[in-house]
C-alpha cells in the first residue's frame, strides 16, 4: 500500500450533503475510479413512527468509528474513506448515516462500504429511541441478531 | 481509586443517571465482578443488570468483555447492545 489514508470521521447533530461529501474526496484528483456511497435514512415504519432519537457515546463514537475506518484502509486499496453519523432526533425520510468509499476500482469500495456498515451496526456506541406518531414511548430499539451475523463474515482467518 | 461510571440507552434511565464517580472496594476485579457489585446497589441497578450477558462494556472508550480486568479505568461505561447506523 503506498500512502496511509486518514479516514474523515464525523459525528454530528447537522444533516450533511451527500454530493459535497463525494466531492470533498475527489475533486482536484484524477485516479480515482471508483466511488460507492451508502446513505442511512430513517424510515416512518408505515407511519408509525414520528421521530428517531438517536444516543451516542461521545468519545468512543469517533474513537470506535475511527478504528472501523482505519482497519477498513488497511484491508482494501482505498484513495478516499468518509463515515458521518448523525445523532439527535432524527424525522423520517431524514439522513442517519453516510458511508463514502472511494478507490481505483469498484471492488474495494463496494467491499469497504459494506464492511464498515456491518461493523458501525454492531460496534458504534449509538442507540435508536423510537419517538411514534400516537404519542406513545415508542422504546429503545432492539439489536438484531443477523446485524452482529453480518459483521461476522468479516472476520479474517486466524493467521498462520 | 475513583472510577467514573457511565451509562446509556435503558442501562441509564433504569439506573436513573447518566453517571457516577465510585470508590470501587476491595474484591471487585473483572468486569463480571463489577455488575454483580452493582446490582448490589439498588433496585434500579437490579433492573439494568438482572440480564448481565446481555450488558456491553467499554473501558476507557473500547469495547471489553466480561472477563476483561479492570485495574486502571477511568471511565467504565455500560450499556445495552448497539442500534446505530
Amino acid at each position: 500500500m503506498s500512502a496511509v489514508l486518514v479516514p474523515i470521521v464525523r459525528i454530528q447533530r447537522q444533516d450533511f450533503d451527500v454530493a459535497a461529501e463525494i466531492a470533498a474526496l475527489t475533486q482536484s484528483r484524477a485516479d480515482i475510479g471508483a466511488v460507492v456511497t451508502f446513505s442511512g435514512l430513517c424510515r416512518d415504519e408505515q407511519g408509525a413512527l414520528s421521530a428517531l432519537e438517536l444516543e451516542h457515546y461521545p468519545g468512543m463514537a469517533e474513537a470506535e468509528i475511527g478504528r472501523i475506518a482505519t482497519e477498513a484502509t488497511e484491508r482494501w486499496p482505498l484513495q478516499g474513506l468518509t463515515v458521518i453519523h448523525r445523532h439527535g432526533k432524527i424525522a423520517p425520510g431524514a439522513n442517519i448515516v453516510l458511508v463514502v468509499a472511494a478507490s481505483a476500482h469498484r471492488q474495494a469500495a463496494f467491499e469497504a462500504a459494506n464492511f464498515l456498515m456491518d461493523y458501525l451496526k454492531s460496534r458504534a456506541p449509538f442507540w435508536k429511541k423510537e419517538h411514534r406518531t400516537d404519542g406513545s414511548e415508542g422504546g429503545w430499539v432492539e439489536a438484531k441478531e443477523t446485524d452482529a451475523e453480518a459483521a461476522q463474515r468479516w472476520k479474517r482467518p486466524p493467521s498462520e | 481509586m475513583t472510577t467514573r461510571l457511565i451509562y446509556f440507552a435503558w442501562v441509564r434511565e433504569r439506573i436513573g443517571m447518566p453517571e457516577e464517580d465510585v470508590e470501587l472496594p476491595a474484591g471487585i476485579e473483572t468486569v463480571a465482578d463489577l455488575l454483580r457489585w452493582l446490582q448490589s446497589r439498588g433496585e434500579g441497578y437490579q433492573h439494568a443488570l438482572q440480564y448481565p450477558d446481555v450488558i456491553r462494556v467499554a473501558i476507557n472508550q473500547e469495547h471489553v468483555d466480561h472477563r476483561e480486568k479492570i485495574s486502571g479505568a477511568r471511565e467504565i461505561a455500560l450499556f445495552p447492545p448497539m442500534t446505530g447506523g
